[in-house]
């Protein structure tokens, strides 16, 4: 688990990364991201949890 | 297709035969064991496995000359195995052009090359460029030389039906129709089979969205032997195109058609000229280049429920339809030739059970199924089919650019042999081995002193042991023995100790195989093998 104050700091960096992105480009450069960070955690089926886990509550 | 101005057979590299109907008409209605209808490489390969088993066969064709263009152009390794084992690789291997590299590239930048499984202990590389006329040239020679085979050109098949023991065909020809009686039939008519339909039968299963044109060109381009697979390049926006190296200075250009583009007007010969020059800047050739031939396809797995009705067996793509991308259409009817041939033969000789013609369609219809599983694969990352496909694949090949591990997404998933695990004449594995290859699947390549493992195969059944002395109690059946080395490459690569031994089919599966062998196990698999009765 990321200490809070890390996690926050990607909080921050994703936002601005996302609106330095086109809005025609964030769905890219999100799947990208996915498979970069897939990659560094080396865990199929941890990654495939967190894409059911994300996946939740989209409506809410 | 060809350039306005250019008959259908008009070709800048190869000259087409004329074949005429048969002149001696005497004897065409005389009873056949087997008939095959279609000649391409499919149907030839079917007649010249069956000769090689002693059986006699009449080979029947539409047409007066081989099939137009190019068409099927990768040979794969276990297919010059087949050809080896014909007698028929030699014209092959010294006109085709292998290869073992591919690589992809994602809008003008390379993002992977890969290396098909490859290596000294292969006797033939895992892949070969020839165009399918000198496949079929190659083939038909052989054909010609071989008196068991009854080759009638021009010769339709108009009616299927069933006989006595047998069907009943009627063929005409220009100088007149007869009927001919055969025990068996090989449908080896192709994708548009004639068989198929008079049989009332139907291919069943998916088209893809995606449709490409394959062009050929002729042109003095300086690159190797490598398969190109160009994403998303800049003369075809979201589209892919592959490029393949032939012989005789010939290119094949491969290239997927927008959505929405008319097809009618992609096949126009000023369009096709436009698209392949785009192509050939984008590939960096700016010389002369001329047009060969061009045609059209779409990504479908199509096959029949059971490649077997009655006396009639379908092989080749009158028994599937597979993409062009995954290189299994010719390979796999190649391979149905084969598993067909070796047991209609022992069926034909009483050597078998008539059951054992029932384990073709659970292996070859296995095969088709396996490749649809890796074709559908493909077929999705070259034609994604929706947004999130779409999205994914854009996401893996933009990430290729800077980190590697991403262009292993875009690897074209090798086709290797199908193992035959369901098949009702295949033994269940020995559990004490440690490694080497199951029963149901090839037996791999290794060299033995001067040769290679293949190479001490005999014509049928083959039983290779590491030292066991089997022979003089087993000299009763119709096997060849082979005595290798243990602690060889061979024995290596088998996980082979000196009490194993495998026993390998004429099509160069393995039956059965036995950590420690006794001489009763290898009798009763052998008759298994055959759909025989044991004791």
């Amino acid at each position: 688990m990321m200490t809070p104050a890390d996690l926050e700091t990607v909080y921050e960096a994703m936002a601005e990364q996302l609106d330095a992105i086109a809005p025609t480009k964030r769905e890219l450069f999100l799947a990208k991201l996915v498979l970069l960070l897939s990659n560094d955690l080396a865990d199929a089926e941890r990654v495939r949890q967190c894409i059911a886990e994300a996946a939740g509550n989209l409506d809410a | 297709m060809r350039p306005a101005g250019r008959a259908e057979t008009d070709s800048l590299y190869f000259t087409y035969p004329h074949f005429d109907p048969p002149a001696e008409r005497s004897q065409l209605s005389d009873p056949a064991a087997v008939a095959i209808v279609g000649a391409g490489p499919v149907g030839l390969t079917a007649a010249l496995a069956l000769a090689k088993e002693g059986i006699r066969s009449v080979l029947l064709d539409a047409k007066a000359t081989f099939n137009d263009g190019s068409r099927a152009i990768c040979i794969a390794r276990q297919s010059y195995h087949i050809l080896d084992r014909l007698g028929a690789v030699g014209p092959f291997l010294e006109k085709s052009l292998g290869w073992t590299t591919g690589r992809s590239f994602y809008r003008g930048r390379q993002i992977l090359e890969f290396q098909m499984p490859d290596s000294p202990r292969e006797k033939y590389r895992p892949m070969y460029n020839l165009e399918q006329q000198y496949i079929e040239q190659f083939l038909w020679d052989a054909v010609a030389r071989e008196p068991l085979i009854d080759a009638r050109w021009q010769s339709r098949v108009t009616g299927v039906e069933d006989a006595d023991a047998g069907v009943l065909l009627a063929v005409e020809d220009p100088l007149g129709g007869y009927r001919l009686k055969a025990d068996w039939l090989l449908a080896a008519d192709g994708a548009r089979s004639t068989v198929r339909g008079l049989r009332d039968l139907r291919l069943k299963g998916e088209n893809f969205e995606g449709r490409y044109v394959i062009a050929d060109v002729q042109m003095d381009h300086d690159y190797p032997t490598i398969r190109r697979a160009l994403f998303d390049p800049d003369c075809r926006r979201g589209g892919t195109i592959l490029v393949h190296r032939q012989p005789d200075n010939i290119w094949r250009i491969d290239y997927q058609l927008r959505d929405g583009e008319d097809e009618a007007e992609a096949i126009r010969e000023d369009t096709v000229r436009a698209s392949v020059a785009a192509v050939l800047q984008e590939i960096g050739y700016s010389g002369a280049w001329d047009l060969e031939w061009w045609s059209i396809y779409s990504a479908n797995t199509l096959a029949l429920d059971d490649y077997r009705d009655g006396r009639v067996f379908f092989i080749g793509d009158s028994a599937h339809i597979v993409p062009i991308f995954g290189v299994r259409g010719l390979n796999n009817g190649l391979a149905d030739a084969q598993n067909i041939a070796w047991k209609l033969a022992r069926v034909l000789q009483g050597k078998a059970g008539e059951a054992l013609l029932d384990s073709y369609t659970p292996e070859r219809r296995g095969a088709t199924l396996d490749v649809f599983v890796n074709a559908s694969k493909s077929a999705r990352f070259m034609t994604p089919p929706t947004a999130g496909w779409q999205l994914m694949r854009d996401a893996a090949l933009n990430l290729a650019l800077s980190h590697p591990f991403a262009g292993a997404l875009a690897n074209p998933r090798q086709m290797t042999p199908y193992t035959y695990e369901d098949s009702p004449i295949v033994q269940p594995d020995d559990p004490a081995f440690e490694g080497g290859p199951c029963p149901g699947a090839t037996l791999p390549e290794a060299r033995v002193e001067e040769c290679f493992l293949s190479d001490l195969l005999g014509p049928g059944f083959t039983l290779m042991s590491f030292g066991a002395d089997l022979a003089d109690s087993l000299s009763d059946l119709d096997i060849t023995f082979v005595n290798l080395q243990p602690a060889s490459e061979a024995a290596e690569v088998l996980a082979a100790e000196a009490t194993s031994a495998y026993l390998v089919r004429p099509d160069m599966h393995i039956a059965a195989r036995w950590h420690e062998v006794d001489p009763d196990s290898i009798r009763q698999a052998f008759i298994q093998s055959l759909a025989g009765e044991t004791a």
